[in-house]
């Protein structure tokens, strides 16, 4: 079991770094699917099977953007779950595995869910920590501010950290079942899930950019120039 | 300064939400006032900057930079209490509709875009990195040498039209890069081939259905929650069904 979970280790330090950059530290958007996905089958020896994992968690994540104070999905710890899941036996292969592709994506979606608990868990866990020390800040303590900063990334890290771990134990032996199991043909199943992901990530894009004039018009006709040009291409 | 602007939600919670982070990236400046780190200046400066505050946290250099000058200044401290309070609707309704509605976005859509076109791994994740990253820095370093250079007349810097004007002209452009890189990034991901066959043909109809029927859905059902349930619909089919 512990060499098992020593074998994750690279992917918890990923999930752990990734889980971070989401809010506190520094918001480069490393930790968007994209990116996530793709460094994390990278560490997996799949970087192609991870970036394809990655764009249909990015059409999804286009539709949960972290707007002001609300509680949002955590993508960063989430993609590494799921780049990680999703490339398991595509080493060295342009696609991923259809049925482990399948079970990353839901492991991603889920493991987005609960971070976005953990993120507000985390916050409440700082606002406890800082309640005993509102009078030393009040009073204008250089060390309790930087303490308080100290503590809020550090315990972001761990955070991340440990919600890659869980993800990962949970999902890995699901995964293991899925891709023996698995009937449906490769090519279907990814018909399958692009149907799903594309459309979660059209309408993403129909409801952020509806407040922006001719927007929607423009949606619409690249749709079509783009229609034109694969049939073209194809 | 703008190294710890990196940082300014590394406290972030629901006592003082944002206030710690601003405290901290302003410290550095305050070590100016007269008795210099430690003093009563100092401290009494300090103490205000560590107070509720919240807004978007890249628009946030803007008040760290006009905060700085502020307490430099030595502004009576109930009038910068005042202007600290009232910055915080602006830059955080600003800050969202330039980067989390506008930028952000875009920025996926062009590396939807490049996976699209065949970009490799390599390829599409650093281009996604640089280019967002290229306005996320810039922002934050205008941001902080703004609110500097103009203190409490922060307003002239807010009203600058390329800050109003910026997200509609983003949006746009995004808008047509979606429409054309989702046709392109679905035909790459489900493996190429030619467009006539009955899996593309299926993706090509049915996608759209798809997407209406979410936007219907609108305020109902997440789209993630949709495509989850989905999914473990096809798991269902693939290993016990089929």
């Amino acid at each position: 079991m512990l060499l098992f979970v020593l074998d994750f280790l690279p992917f918890v330090l990923l999930g752990a770094v990734l889980g971070l950059d989401v809010v506190s530290f520094p918001q480069a958007m490393i930790s968007r699917p994209i990116v996530a996905a793709t460094l994390a089958g990278a560490f997996a020896g799949a970087p192609a099977a991870g970036l394809v994992v990655g764009v249909a968690l990015e059409c999804v994540a286009l539709e949960t953007l972290p707007f002001g104070a609300s509680r949002y999905p955590e993508w960063g710890s989430a993609s590494v779950v799921g780049g990680v899941i999703g490339t398991r036996g595509a080493a060295d292969a342009l696609l991923p595995d259809p049925g482990a592709w399948v079970i990353g994506v839901m492991a991603a979606i889920a493991t987005a869910w609960l971070g976005g608990w953990t993120m507000v868990q985390h916050r409440r866990l700082i606002a406890y920590w800082a309640r005993p020390r509102l009078n030393s800040l009040a009073s204008g303590s250089m060390r309790t501010v930087v303490a308080l900063q100290v503590f809020g990334m550090t315990s972001d890290l761990v955070r991340g950290g440990v919600l890659t771990l869980v993800a990962l134990l949970v999902s890995w032996p699901i995964t293991t079942w899925a891709i023996d199991a698995w009937r449906l043909g490769a090519v279907e199943t990814r018909g399958a899930l692009i149907i799903g992901a594309a459309a979660v990530g059209a309408s993403a894009v129909w409801k952020v950019f509806h407040g922006f004039s001719v927007t929607r018009r423009l949606f619409v006709v690249g749709l079509a120039v783009g229609t034109m040009l694969v049939t073209f291409r194809g | 300064m703008l190294l710890r602007c990196l940082a300014i939600q590394g406290s972030w919670n629901y006592e003082i939400l944002g206030g710690n982070g601003i405290g901290f990236c302003v410290e550095p400046a305050l070590r100016a006032l007269p008795g210099g780190p430690g003093g009563e200046a100092y401290r009494k400066a300090l103490a205000r900057q560590c107070v509720y505050f919240n807004a978007h946290p890249y628009l946030a250099s803007l008040a760290v930079g006009a905060l700085a000058r502020a307490e430099l200044d030595q502004n009576p401290p109930e009038r910068i209490v005042r202007f600290r309070t009232a910055l915080c609707g602006p830059l955080g309704s600003l800050g969202d509709r330039l980067v989390w509605a506008a930028w952000l976005p875009a920025c996926s859509l062009v590396a939807l875009l490049l996976f699209g076109m065949g970009w490799s791994a390599l390829g599409v994740a650093g281009a996604f990195l640089v280019l967002y990253n290229t306005g996320h820095l810039a922002l934050r370093a205008w941001g902080l040498a703004a609110g500097w250079l103009h203190g409490m007349r922060l307003a002239s810097a807010l009203s600058a039209r390329w800050l109003q004007q910026g997200p509609q002209y983003i949006g746009r452009g995004a808008a047509l890069v979606a429409g054309i890189a989702l046709p392109f990034a679905s035909h790459r991901a489900i493996g190429g081939g030619p467009i006539l066959d009955p899996v593309p043909l299926a993706v090509a109809a049915l996608t759209p259905c798809l997407a209406m029927l979410l936007v219907r859905l609108h305020g109902k059902v997440e789209g993630w929650q949709l495509l989850f349930g989905l999914l473990a619909l096809l798991v269902l089919y693939s290993t016990v069904l089929h």
